[in-house]
């Protein structure tokens, strides 16, 4: 007699991706300690083939244009969390300066993860540079004082502790990656592993 | 090793005892398992009988290239997994399985650099893998473990990672109850507890922290402090904080 899984059988959420189940919490994944940033000391980034730095003090970067966000988080772990709310800078307004030929980017984050993703990812109001979660400054657990915040993408690709983007020519593999992880990360078709 | 992440395979309960009062051991049978290394985590899919499908990621306590992956669950209270796979899967009953997961919080025994495992409560486990594989490849490299938890009755794995012969010691640090005649009283890890329980910056240790958010947290920072480079600190967390 084989025991049977009874499961909590939910109402379908349309907002729930494939394999992923609600969670209120907010669970904190990371694969090292947590970095400790002053502001004072922030600076991000963004690095072109043309050997072009674009950069910007933390002062500089509060003081652009911000958006509040409400956005789902989809974990690769298959928890989501629906209906989060951020306060952060479009990658719109951070690459509007900046010429590139290059399709790809890498994202670095001070702790020195990495995670790489198509520049089409990051534009057209798809994608933040966040300093605020629910109104408040964001943890460092969770990436605190700013993170990349790319919803549509599993939350790996969201790099806590954002330094800087480098622009690059192919879709080189960042740290998740190289470990096994999906090169694009799209919840809706479970792109988890490699 | 060979990887098969994307393929779901059928694992059939092979063996099962309990660990503690919450908790389980459960061994698996898994044709075409392509064996794991110490620290890689599995998938486990279950489907009620409607088509209802639940997934959960485990780490796993055995290691090798054998085609059996023993798991170790905590029955989570509110749980929707962890007390069917505890309390309900019989002998025999089959799950679906996807792994190995995770090329990071792993250990190999070519590794040379001495290793500082740290444990609170169930995330024990993938350090079980990892003192076993210490141990059946014969290795000299430095490996200990400092095993934080609420009680006495609350430890996986008690007899395996108390044998004298153990290549891996154990030290035991108890937070609510400590068992009788213990030397110190019950509280939680601090930076002196730390300091003088796991190896010193000098030995340059990689350290691997397993555990809630809370204590990964506390004992990545307590480390820094006393001089560890963070890039020689991998840590697990579950739950939330």
């Amino acid at each position: 007699m084989m025991a049977v899984f009874g499961g909590r059988r939910r109402d379908d959420n349309p907002a729930l991706p494939p394999g992923q189940y609600l969670t209120e919490s907010f669970p904190v994944l990371s694969a090292g300690p947590t970095p400790s940033i002053d502001t004072q000391d922030w600076e991000f980034f963004i690095h072109t083939e043309a050997a072009h730095t674009h950069q910007w003090t933390w002062d500089q970067f509060i003081a652009l244009p911000s958006e509040d966000i409400t956005a789902d988080i989809h974990c690769v772990t298959s928890w989501s969390k629906l209906g989060a709310g951020w306060r952060g800078v479009a990658l719109d307004t951070l690459f509007a300066g900046v010429e590139t030929g290059f399709d790809f980017v890498m994202a670095h984050s001070y702790g020195g993860y990495t995670t790489n993703l198509p520049l089409e990812d990051l534009l057209n109001g798809r994608a933040w540079i966040a300093y605020e979660y629910d109104g408040g400054e964001i943890d460092p657990e969770h990436g605190g004082p700013a993170r990349l915040l790319v919803p549509h993408l599993y939350f790996w690709k969201s790099a806590k502790w954002i330094r800087g983007l480098v622009m690059q020519s192919g879709d080189k593999p960042g740290f998740w990656e190289e470990n096994g992880y999906n090169l694009h990360g799209d919840p809706w078709r479970e792109e988890r592993y490699a | 090793m060979s990887r098969r992440t994307n393929a779901w395979l059928t694992g059939s309960l092979a063996r099962a005892h309990p660990l503690t009062a919450s908790a389980r051991s459960i061994t698996f049978a898994v044709p075409g398992w392509p064996g794991n290394d110490p620290g890689h985590h599995v998938d486990v899919r279950l489907t009620a009988p409607d088509g209802y499908q639940v997934v959960r990621s485990y780490s796993i306590a055995s290691t090798g290239t054998g085609e059996e992956i023993e798991l170790a669950i905590d029955r989570l209270p509110d749980g929707e997994v962890s007390p069917f796979l505890v309390d309900d899967l019989e002998l025999g009953d089959t799950v679906e399985l996807r792994g190995p997961l995770g090329g990071w919080f792993v250990w190999r025994p070519e590794q040379t650099q001495p290793v500082q495992l740290i444990a609170g409560g169930s995330g024990v486990v993938p350090f079980i893998a990892m003192t076993r594989a210490h141990a059946s490849a014969g290795n000299s490299i430095p490996m200990q473990l400092l095993y934080s938890l609420r009680a006495p009755c609350d430890a996986f794995f008690r007899d395996e990672l108390s044998q004298p012969s153990a290549t891996a010691p154990t030290t035991w640090h108890y937070t609510r109850t400590v068992p009788p005649g213990w030397s110190r009283s019950a509280g939680r890890l601090t930076v002196k507890d730390l300091k003088s329980e796991t190896l010193p910056p000098e030995q340059v240790p990689l350290t691997y922290i397993c555990g809630p958010t809370g204590f990964v947290e506390t004992v990545s920072r307590a480390l820094i402090s006393l001089g560890h480079a963070a890039d020689n600190i991998r840590t697990e967390r579950f739950g939330g904080i």
